[in-house]
């Protein structure tokens, strides 16, 4: 794959994670590589989405799940206390299963992520707010309605809108989690080319149920089970040369 | 296949169903029924004097209610204006900050009390904290009342909105770097926008209807006062006690403020569903 001495946005280090008195982490311990894609796969409560939840600290809003071990992002510790969340999840943007488009205007819906921390002119915002949508590849489709309520788009349409949106407040970082699994076959292939595109700027890592779409979009992957991280590497040595049973079988379809 | 269960199941069934139906048909009836006597007495009695003259003196002929209907809007308006912010902010305290915590749940244990607190407690309270120690019945102390029976119906309502929105939308919000105020006023707040409207015209309804509370505070006014400080003439009370009176243009004075009363809370639930639907097409 990348052969120049390629950097690490995140590291995880001897991550534990417990949902109260459940372990839902065991010493996870891996690398995101900056401007790839990866990957993680697994069967459902394997734990993919809960690891990819500890990288923005979303797990902080509920009190009783608590994680132990390292995140470095660019080398700080973000489990640290000191971290300040909004800070911290403005440079790592989140996707979810879900479109979740706010309950305003297309436009609104851009800039309300650009205005928590810019100052910045009308015209200013206009050019943002068309980036990230021409990023989104939703341009196009939305360009004449600006004023519309983002819950008049369909599903597809919603969930580039949330990707807009966390494009446009320009992070380091953006997790995707089972981005697709609420859309159709299109909307599914539209989201996928836009991944490929926006690993050229951005870290990308995403959950995902669907081992073909892994293959596709992904550089590297992760396979999980039962909250421990049984193979990491490479996407293709892990789909075609897999080094632990459990993987394989996965991979193959006898298990999962 | 034994047919004598599944006979036994269509009778029971048929059975079920016709009480029930009875049951919705004695609840309607009656509900009918008041409507057309009030109907019947109100329309009767309305005529254009009601809204320009004022409630007549004992013994005079003709009369309205203006005064009445005046005091009665600016009593709940005040209270709209005090128990909506109030109530909002409390119940996205409940919803969004204080969630399970003991502050919280103490104060969601205190507003179900007042909830079904008797009206007529709340009135002598008031009269005890306002009246007596001020020594003049007044609009504002009438206000206070209705507002301490306001604030419990909308705070409830906006917890239950805010709770219905989907966790999703609100980690949405948390996720681009948001600060949980602006995660409650900008996403929450807004999305459950129609059903706290909602709450609050049923608040009003629930309120303006209200009787006992505002004899002990505003009293009545048989001038047209629009000073809240002193005692006020308010629709509920001037039914009250023209209902009971011997005059017979009272007497048709209640039937028409009972009628108005009835049909202001009737567009008020009227308005709450067609916001509560317009929600659900969204």
């Amino acid at each position: 794959m990348v052969e120049t001495t390629p950097k690490n946005a995140i590291e995880v280090k001897n991550l534990d994670f417990y949902y109260g008195k459940f372990q839902g982490l065991k010493k996870i311990n891996l690398n995101i590589q900056e401007n790839a894609v990866t990957a993680f796969i697994g069967p459902s409560g394997c734990g993919k989405s809960t690891l990819l939840r500890t990288f923005n600290r979303m797990y902080s809003l509920y009190p009783g799940q608590h994680a132990e071990g390292e995140i470095l992002f660019y080398g700080r510790n973000i489990l640290e206390k000191s971290q300040d969340l909004n800070l911290l999840r403005a440079q790592i943007g989140m996707v979810f299963q879900k479109p979740t488009p706010f309950p305003m205007s297309i436009y609104d819906n851009i800039a309300f992520g650009i205005r928590l921390y810019e100052n910045i002119s009308r015209s200013e915002m206009d050019d943002r707010v068309e980036s990230a949508l021409q990023k989104a590849a939703i341009w196009n489709e939305v360009k004449d309605k600006l004023g519309q309520s983002g819950l008049s788009l369909s599903g597809g349409q919603q969930q580039r809108l949330c990707i807009a949106r966390t494009v446009a407040v320009r992070p380091k970082v953006i997790l995707l989690d089972e981005p697709t699994s609420a859309l159709d076959p299109i909307s599914t292939s539209k989201v996928e080319e836009l991944i490929n595109e926006l690993k050229k700027e951005y870290t990308v890592a995403i959950v995902t149920h669907n081992m073909q779409q892994a293959a596709r979009v992904s550089d590297f992957t992760a396979y999980m089970y039962l909250g421990d991280m049984i193979e990491f590497g490479v996407t293709e040595q892990i789909f075609f040369k897999p080094q632990r049973k459990e993987t394989e079988d996965y991979i193959t379809g006898r298990f999962g | 296949m034994d047919l004598g269960i599944y006979r036994r199941r269509q009778l029971v069934n048929f059975w079920g169903l016709l009480t029930s139906m009875l049951a919705m048909a004695i609840g309607l009836a009656v509900l009918f029924w008041i409507l057309f006597v009030l109907f019947s007495n109100g329309f009767a009695s309305l005529d254009w004097n009601m809204f320009t003259k004022d409630t007549p003196a004992p013994g005079t002929e003709g009369g309205g209610l203006r005064n009445a209907i005046v005091g009665s809007l600016m009593i709940v308006g005040l209270t709209v204006l005090v128990a909506t912010p109030v109530g909002i902010l409390a119940g996205i305290y409940m919803a969004e900050y204080g969630d399970t915590s003991l502050t919280a749940n103490i104060t969601r244990f205190v507003t179900d009390i007042m909830l079904s607190a008797p009206s007529i407690v709340i009135g002598l309270f008031v009269y005890a904290i306002a009246v007596a120690t001020l020594g003049t019945f007044s609009g504002y102390a009438g206000s206070l009342a209705l507002t301490l029976i306001a604030i419990p119906v909308v705070m409830r309502t906006t917890e239950n909105m805010l709770r219905l929105v989907p966790g999703s939308l609100r980690e949405a919000a948390f996720a681009l770097g948001a600060p949980r105020w602006k995660v409650s006023m900008s996403v929450t707040l807004r999305a459950a926008k129609n059903g706290v409207i909602t709450g609050l015209l049923l608040s009003v309804a629930r309120i303006s209807g209200e009787t006992a509370p505002l004899l002990f505070t505003a009293l009545n006014n048989q001038f047209f006062n629009s000073d809240m400080s002193s005692p006020m003439a308010n629709l509920p009370v001037v039914i009250f006690q023209f209902a009971m009176s011997p005059y017979e243009n009272w007497i048709r004075l209640a039937w028409g403020g009972a009628l108005i009363v009835t049909m202001a809370v009737l567009l008020l639930n009227i308005l709450a569903r067609i916001f509560f639907r317009s929600k659900q097409t969204t």
